[in-house]
C-alpha cells in the first residue's frame, strides 16, 4: 500500500482503477436515488419533503469527512513534507467545499417547509457555514502563495488550526437547545430512523463517498500533472532565457554533434 | 546600559515602534470612534435600539480594530530582515509570537478596553452594561490577537496578505465573538447569567494564548525558508 505513496506509482493506479470506482458510484447513486425517490416511504409528518434528507444528509458526512481527509493530509505535509500529501490536500479543498455547499442548500430548502424559514442561526446551521467559509479560505490561500510547496504548509498548517470546528459541527446538536434535530443514525443505542427509510440513505451515504473517492483520486492526479507541468515549463524557460543552460536537456533527439 | 532579556526588550522594541509608527493606541482608538459614530447613521439614531445592539457594535468595531496593523505584525520584520535574526535566535520562536502579540495587544487592544466605555456612553449603554463590557473586551481581545497572528504568520510572505489574513482568521473568531456580545449583553437582561459566557470567553482567551503561539510559530518557520 506505501508504495502508492511514489507519485508514478500512484498515477499507474488511479489510471486503472478509476474507471472502475466511477462504475461503481453511478450504479450505487442509481440504486440510492432509486430508493430514496420510490421505495422509501414518505414520512408520517414531513410527506414528501422528507426525501430532501437523501441529498442533505450524505452531502453533510462527506462535507466533514473530506475535512477529515485533508487533515490527514495535512499531517502527511507537515510531518513526512509528502509531495503526494499536497496535492491530495489541495485538490479535497474545492471538493469539500462543493459537498458543503449542497449541504447547506438542500438544507436550506429542507428549513422552509419544515420550520418555516430558509436559515436560521443555530449552532449547526452556523458551524457548519463557518465550515464552508473556512474552505473558501483554504482555496483562496493555495491560490494566494504561488510556490507549491509553501502553499501547501500553509494550507495544512490552517488546516490543522480549523479542524476544531469539525466536533463543534458533530456536537452542536447536543451542545445546544438547536431546531436542528439531534443525530439519528450514528449514536449509542442503534439508529432511532425506520429501516426502510435507512436502507437508501446509508446506499446514498455510501455512493457520495465513492464519488468523493473518484473525484479526489482523479484531482489528485491533475494536480500532481500540473505540478509536473509547471516543473517542466520553469526548465523551458530556464534554458531559454540563460544562455549557459544546455539546449540539449530538452531537445535530446535533435543533438547529433 | 542596563541589560535586559531578549523577550523584555523585545517586548519593549515592539511597544517602541507601534508608538512611532501609526501613533500605536491612539490610531485603533480612532478607528474605533470612528466606526461607532457610523453605525448611528446607519441603524438610525433610536436609543432603545443602540443600546440593545451597542454592545456587538462595540465587538464588531474592537474585532476590526485588532485586524487593523495586524498584517504588519511579522511582514514589517520579515522585510527588513530581523525576521531571520528571531528565528536563528536561541530564544524559541513561540515565546517571540507570544511577545509579539502580547505587544501589539498591549498597543492596540488595551486602549479599546479603556475607551469602550465611553464609547458606551455615545451608545446609549447601562453603567452595569458597560462595566461587562469592558472586561469581556479585557479578557476577549487577547485571543483575538492571538488567533489573528496565525492568520499574519501564514501570510507574512504576501504583499498584499491583509485580506486574505481577515478572510482566514474570522471565521476562527466566530466563537470569541459570540461569548463576548452575551456576556456583554448579559449584564442587563434578566434571563440569561452574565458567569457562563464570561467563563467560556475565558476558556477561550487562555487556549488561544497556550496554543496559537505553536501554530504561528510553525507558520512562520515554514513560510520563511
Amino acid at each position: 500500500m506505501l508504495k502508492y505513496a511514489n507519485p508514478t506509482l500512484f498515477l499507474g493506479l488511479v489510471s486503472r482503477v478509476w474507471p472502475w470506482l466511477a462504475g461503481l458510484s453511478a450504479l450505487a447513486l442509481a440504486i440510492g436515488l432509486w430508493g430514496a425517490f420510490f421505495s422509501a416511504p414518505p414520512d408520517y409528518q414531513q410527506g414528501q419533503t422528507v426525501r430532501i434528507m437523501y441529498i442533505h444528509v450524505p452531502a453533510a458526512w462527506l462535507s466533514m469527512f473530506c475535512y477529515a481527509a485533508m487533515t490527514a493530509s495535512a499531517l502527511g505535509t507537515l510531518v513526512w513534507r509528502h509531495p503526494l500529501a499536497d496535492a491530495a490536500q489541495k485538490a479535497a479543498a474545492p471538493i469539500g467545499a462543493v459537498f458543503t455547499f449542497i449541504c447547506l442548500v438542500t438544507g436550506s430548502l429542507w428549513g422552509k417547509p419544515m420550520w418555516g424559514t430558509w436559515w436560521v442561526w443555530d449552532a449547526r446551521l452556523t458551524s457548519v457555514l463557518i465550515l464552508f467559509v473556512i474552505y473558501l479560505g483554504l482555496i483562496a490561500l493555495w491560490r494566494t502563495i504561488e510556490d507549491p510547496s509553501r502553499a501547501a504548509r500553509a494550507a495544512a498548517i490552517l488546516t490543522l488550526v480549523g479542524v476544531v470546528n469539525l466536533p463543534i459541527i458533530k456536537f452542536s446538536v447536543d451542545w445546544w437547545n438547536t431546531l436542528h434535530q439531534p443525530a439519528s443514525v450514528f449514536r449509542l443505542g442503534g439508529p432511532t430512523i425506520a429501516p426502510s427509510m435507512l436502507w437508501p440513505l446509508l446506499v446514498m451515504a455510501l455512493a457520495f463517498t465513492l464519488i468523493f473517492t473518484t473525484l479526489h483520486l482523479l484531482a489528485t492526479r491533475n494536480e500532481i500533472l500540473r505540478r509536473r507541468v509547471r516543473r517542466l515549463s520553469i526548465q523551458a524557460a530556464a534554458a531559454g532565457h540563460a544562455p549557459e543552460a544546455p539546449a540539449h536537456r530538452l531537445t535530446p533527439t535533435r543533438v547529433s554533434s | 546600559m542596563k541589560r535586559t532579556g531578549p523577550l523584555a526588550a523585545l517586548f519593549l522594541r515592539e511597544i517602541r515602534v507601534a508608538r512611532r509608527i501609526g501613533g500605536g493606541g491612539a490610531m485603533g482608538v480612532m478607528f474605533f470612534l470612528a466606526l461607532v459614530t457610523i453605525v448611528p447613521f446607519a441603524v438610525g439614531p433610536d436609543l432603545n435600539l443602540l443600546s440593545r445592539i451597542g454592545p456587538a457594535i462595540l465587538w464588531i468595531a474592537a474585532l476590526l480594530a485588532t485586524l487593523l496593523g495586524l498584517d504588519r505584525l511579522f511582514q514589517a520584520d520579515h522585510e527588513d530582515g530581523s525576521l531571520d535574526l528571531l528565528l536563528s535566535a536561541d530564544t524559541p520562536l513561540e515565546l517571540v509570537v507570544l511577545v509579539k502579540c502580547l505587544a501589539h495587544w498591549t498597543a492596540t487592544g488595551l486602549p479599546l478596553v479603556v475607551a469602550a466605555p465611553l464609547f458606551g456612553f455615545m451608545l446609549a449603554q447601562e453603567p452595569a452594561a458597560m462595566a461587562a463590557l469592558a472586561v469581556s473586551l479585557l479578557v476577549g481581545t487577547p485571543a483575538l490577537a492571538m488567533i489573528g497572528a496565525i492568520g499574519a504568520a501564514l501570510t507574512v510572505t504576501l504583499r498584499r496578505g491583509g485580506l486574505l489574513m481577515a478572510i482566514l482568521i474570522l471565521p476562527l473568531a466566530i466563537p470569541i465573538l459570540i461569548f463576548g456580545v452575551s456576556a456583554a449583553s448579559a449584564a442587563t437582561s434578566a434571563t440569561t447569567p452574565f458567569v457562563t459566557p464570561f467563563l467560556i470567553l475565558c476558556a477561550l482567551s487562555l487556549a488561544a494564548l497556550a496554543l496559537a503561539p505553536f501554530a504561528a510559530a510553525a507558520a512562520l518557520r515554514h513560510m520563511s525558508e
